[in-house]
């Protein structure tokens, strides 16, 4: 039994001896199987896309990307955030798509001195008192899409809402995002079990309260399935539903369907947004993969350009942590959102905007802009957080 | 509190209850006759769910698919009660939890290698919309359907035991396998029957509650505890046990689900009590077994005497 | 007796060897594979010795990584407090899950330890406040003073290593005490130990109680050392994890927790993390599909060795005499 270990040990040895501090090495861990698992999957081929359209190189460096499957479970994700940053010895850990997983494996990276870029989740005690310096949120504030949704909720006028989420970090943030923008009143606010996809019983609900507006955060499978059983309950065309992007995205949309026809949403992100990033980064998606990307496409391949752009600016000494952060800070790259900066709790300042499920001129089901809701928004957070 | 909410989760918790029934009556049955454990029983509802799935896609029809499959893992089930688990009846305990045990790691895998992860399973789209039952309460038609197969399928169960040679031979060998052996019946037959009956009843559970949760592999599992604990209350072997106790269990958790996290918001915030209530009606479930227990240690209707 | 020696030689002598050549994660790892030693062999002491099919063990251990954890996140941080705290908790528990379940018999006792097991899960993962389904992660690992830096992996290690051999040690002492013969001739027939007079029941309690405590040190070593604990650690599938190491290992031998447990963590390690090329050729998702071996595997140990591994090698050695 000692003998196998020790045999084990000395080829773990023969491995770690032929690698070279002359690339790039990114641990990534995605939800890739399960009910749930299109985001990840979305955000983690647009990653792999970017560094292919770069030749197989970040900032100039030959890039290696260990891929792992979290199976959307805590402690999976931790024993691999454990094997890519303590045994692999990555560079940067990324690509965690739900927040409960990502605040159980990314502090195994900051332990360890390794830069944790996320693609997704960036839960809102890391935007204030816990933010990190080796924490970068690529994507959003976990509050902004749903203080977007909260003000149209305003805009629109609806006097009371409902409001549902899972009982998540993220989930919790979702909805106190809402509600500091949104100035009606909440007749309900429900937390269900994450990862549940029978919602018979909350349905009968919010029809019992009949609230003017009923609003959702339900990402991946736990949405697919709400949408489907509130449209069969006959709900849809009762009660108007509000959700943010994380709802509405094509990973929903195409098990959904026609149902979601007239649904509004909030993003900092659309397919038809105007810029050169974007219209060369959805063409090549789409050529690539033969499916039309979602908002987690959009990330996974922003966040790749993050990186390239801090390896480029640091001329490929990714040893120094330090350089890293500075040229991560700096955020000099052609994201496909438009303008981007990072605030100094190295969260995103960008626009979020209003969308609308409606069809394309080929007839296919996507998200159209239909105005900005927030120009140049940062979060609630940043003023709890000390880090200059 | 509207008589509307409460008809609403009523027949919510008949639904769930009278899918746990189908897979809870295979495994009394199996346990009862065979006394054996099975701990692979849910994988037979996982097969069923994948096999449903191929089937619709093959045929593009719910229906057919759904009708198809069910006939398809009685056949699987079958096989592997003539291969393997044949060998485990005289065993004990022990071997028979732990065997069934890698079977449910064997067959997941293999479920992986054949479909991967998950496969998709969408429901008829003529019952995607709602039905009106009462002016201002619209239930899905779909869910309506469920509740109607489950019906039917315990009133075929009922016929079958009660009615028919083989469901008396059943019946005798759950009530007494030795003197039902000793008086001449085919049991090695008669076992094999009762495994295929199982597997296909999880079958047509798996298929019929897939376009509702989603087909994934392991979904076996998390199911199979609350069939323990059904058959438990209802009584090891007992057909009407199994029923009973299913809709009991359906029933408190539904209701528990729905009406506990309301009471509980009146004393604690929202985020707590949302996950206190599911959690305290889970709890009621297995404290409601240990009273059973305790009262009836045989269960609510036990088959033997 | 010898070869207990030389493997408690080697034992000692690995982290050395691994802190040689730079590679702390494999003490650490190590630690795990005797951790879980630890939780296997109290699962072995109430399965094997004592005959009772208790599939709920992975609550002791899931109760212990709890208190363990909650004393670490309320900042006591001392070793002293925590652990016993621990053992104290799983042992409590056991007391009470054992006292019902034990007044029921055959399978109806493997249905409630396993009901018991599952309630604990939902209760601990209704608790938001250290971490619900999330989990809830450490800031240290606990502190055991005397100039012992636990955060330290191979000191870890060998604290690790003590308890296993003390606990190993105390196994073994009380098989061969007048309460282990008692266990052991409980299971085998439970009618003739209640015929001469026996109090069965209590002998089994205390078993029951014993084998839990044991189980919520091994829970407790698991919080400290990962530096964070879930509620998956009490679900029912964990308990049928350490059961496969014990059967895979020898039930109902001494050494059998011990041996299943690092056999089982070592081949699924190696299997996720060292692609064979001839099998990746052969099927290249194979390392995804590692549970396949492990139940084929388990399945041909219960069918035809069941006495695992430490089964196996004992008849090598009788038949050689």
């Amino acid at each position: 039994m000692k003998a196998k270990l020790v045999y084990l040990a000395a080829a773990a040895l023969l491995a770690t001896s032929v690698q070279g501090a002359d690339k790039v090495k990114i641990g990534y861990i995605g939800t890739l199987s399960g009910p749930s698992a299109q985001p990840g999957i979305d955000m983690r081929d647009a990653f792999q896309l970017a560094v292919k359209l770069n030749g197989g190189k970040l900032g100039g460096l030959p890039a290696e990307v260990l891929v792992g499957d979290d199976q959307f479970r805590p402690d999976v994700g931790r024993q691999l955030a454990e094997k890519y940053v303590k045994s692999d010895k990555v560079d940067f850990l990324t690509g965690i798509v739900f927040s409960n997983i990502m605040l159980a494996s990314a502090p195994i990276a900051w332990d360890n001195k390794t830069i944790y870029i996320s693609v997704n989740a960036a839960p809102s005690p890391l935007a204030g008192k816990d933010c990190n310096p080796l924490f970068f949120a690529a994507s959003w504030p976990n509050d902004a899409y749903h203080e977007a949704a909260g003000q149209h909720a305003t805009n629109r006028g609806y006097k009371s809402a409902y409001l549902i989420a899972p009982n998540y970090q993220a989930g919790k943030d979702s909805l106190t995002g809402f509600k500091r923008f949104y100035k009606g009143k909440v007749v309900g606010e429900v937390y269900t079990k994450l990862g549940q996809l029978d919602y018979a019983v909350e349905l009968a609900q919010v029809r019992a309260a009949k609230p003017d507006a009923l609003y959702i955060f339900l990402p991946g499978g736990m949405g697919i399935n709400f949408i489907k059983q509130f449209v069969a309950a006959g709900m849809s065309n009762e009660i108007p539903l509000i959700t943010s992007g994380f709802g509405a995205d094509q990973d929903i949309i195409r098990p959904v369907g026609e149902a979601m026809l007239g649904l509004f949403d909030t993003a900092h992100w659309a397919l038809d947004l105007d810029n050169a990033a974007n219209k060369k980064f959805v063409a090549a998606f789409e050529k690539e993969y033969k499916r039309l990307p979602s908002v987690y496409a959009a990330q996974g391949y922003d966040t790749a350009l993050l990186i390239d752009s801090a390896v480029r600016d640091t001329k490929g000494k990714i040893e120094d942590v330090e350089a890293v952060r500075k040229a991560l800070k700096a955020a000099k790259f052609e994201s496909v959102r438009g303008a981007f900066k990072f605030n100094r709790n190295q969260m995103p300042i960008q626009n979020y905007y209003l969308r609308v499920v409606a069809k394309d001129n080929q007839g296919r089901l996507v998200n159209k802009t239909m105005g900005t809701i927030f120009k140049d928004h940062g979060d609630a957070y940043v003023q709890d957080c000390k880090m200059k | 509190m509207s008589w509307i909410l409460i008809l609403e989760q009523s027949l919510n918790g008949l639904q769930f209850g009278l899918m746990l029934f189908l897979l809870a009556a295979g495994l009394t049955l199996v346990f009862g006759i065979m006394d054996m454990i099975n701990l692979a029983h849910g994988s037979l509802y996982m097969l069923g769910a994948f096999i449903a799935s191929t089937f619709v896609q093959l045929t593009g029809s719910f229906t057919l698919g759904v009708l198809l499959a069910v006939p398809a893992t009685a056949v699987v089930g079958m096989i592997l009660e003539m291969s393997l688990l044949r060998t485990l009846y005289a065993r004990d305990h022990l071997s028979q939890v732990l065997a069934t045990f890698a079977l449910i790691l064997i067959i997941n895998e293999l479920v992986r290698l054949v479909w991967g992860s998950d496969a998709a399973l969408p429901g008829p789209a003529a019952l995607s919309g709602p039905v009106e039952l009462l002016p201002g309460l619209r239930y899905p038609s779909y869910r309506l359907l469920i509740i109607g197969v489950g019906l039917a399928v315990a009133v075929l169960l009922y016929l079958l035991v009660t009615k028919t040679k083989v469901g008396m031979l059943v019946r005798a060998g759950a009530s007494n396998r030795e003197m039902a052996l000793a008086m001449g019946v085919n049991i090695k037959t008669l076992f094999t029957l009762v495994f295929g009956v199982g597997a296909a009843l999880c079958a047509v559970a798996g298929a019929m509650l897939a376009p509702l949760f989603a087909v994934q592999v392991g979904m076996g599992e998390n199911i199979l505890i609350l069939a323990f604990v059904v058959i438990v209350i209802g009584g090891i072997g007992s057909i009407r046990g199994a029923l009973v106790g299913a809709v009991l269990v359906g029933v408190v958790d539904t209701i528990g689900r729905a009406f506990l996290p309301i009471l509980l918001g009146a004393f604690f915030q929202p985020r707590v009590a949302s996950a206190a209530g599911p959690a305290l009606a889970s709890v009621m479930i297995y404290l409601i077994m240990a009273v059973v227990l305790y009262f009836r240690p045989k269960g609510l209707f036990p088959a033997r005497g | 007796m010898k070869r207990s020696l030389v493997v408690l030689a080697l034992l000692i002598v690995y982290p050395l060897a691994m802190q040689a050549i730079d590679h702390l994660f494999y003490v650490s790892f190590a630690s795990r594979l005797l951790i879980y030693a630890i939780a296997a062999t109290s699962l072995n002491l109430v399965l094997g010795y004592g005959g009772m099919i208790s599939f709920g063990h992975a609550a002791f251990v899931g109760a212990g990584a709890y208190v363990a954890s909650i004393a670490l996140a309320e900042g006591v941080t001392s070793a002293w407090i925590g652990w016993p705290a621990a053992i104290l908790a799983s042992a409590l528990l056991a007391w009470v899950i054992g006292a019902i379940s034990l007044r029921t018999r055959g399978v109806y006792f493997i249905m409630i330890t396993l009901a018991f097991a599952q309630m604990m899960f939902y209760l601990v993962n209704s608790m938001k406040a250290y971490g619900g389904d999330e989990g809830l992660t450490l800031p240290q690992r606990a502190t055991l003073g005397f100039g012992l830096d636990l955060a330290n992996e191979v000191v870890f290690y060998y604290v690790v290593l003590a308890l296993l051999v003390a606990i190993l040690y105390c196994l073994h002492r009380l098989v061969h005490s007048r309460f282990g013969r008692v266990m052991v001739a409980i299971r085998e027939n439970e009618a003739r130990v209640e015929a001469i007079g026996l109090p069965v029941y209590r002998y089994q309690l205390a078993c029951f109680v014993i084998a839990g405590a044991a189980g919520g040190l091994a829970g407790a070593l698991l919080a400290s050392h990962g530096k964070y604990v879930n509620p998956n650690v009490l679900h029912w599938v964990q308990s049928g994890t350490l059961m496969i190491m014990v059967i895979l290992g020898g039930v109902g031998h001494l050494w059998g927790g011990v041996i299943g447990a690092v056999a089982l963590l070592t081949l699924e390690h190696a299997i996720a993390d060292y692609p064979v090329p001839w099998l990746t050729q052969l099927a290249p998702n194979y390392q995804q599909h590692a549970n396949l071996g492990v139940g084929l595997v388990l399945l041909l140990i219960v069918l035809f060795a069941p006495q695992g591994i430490a089964g196996l090698l004992s008849r090598k050695r009788h038949a050689r005499a």
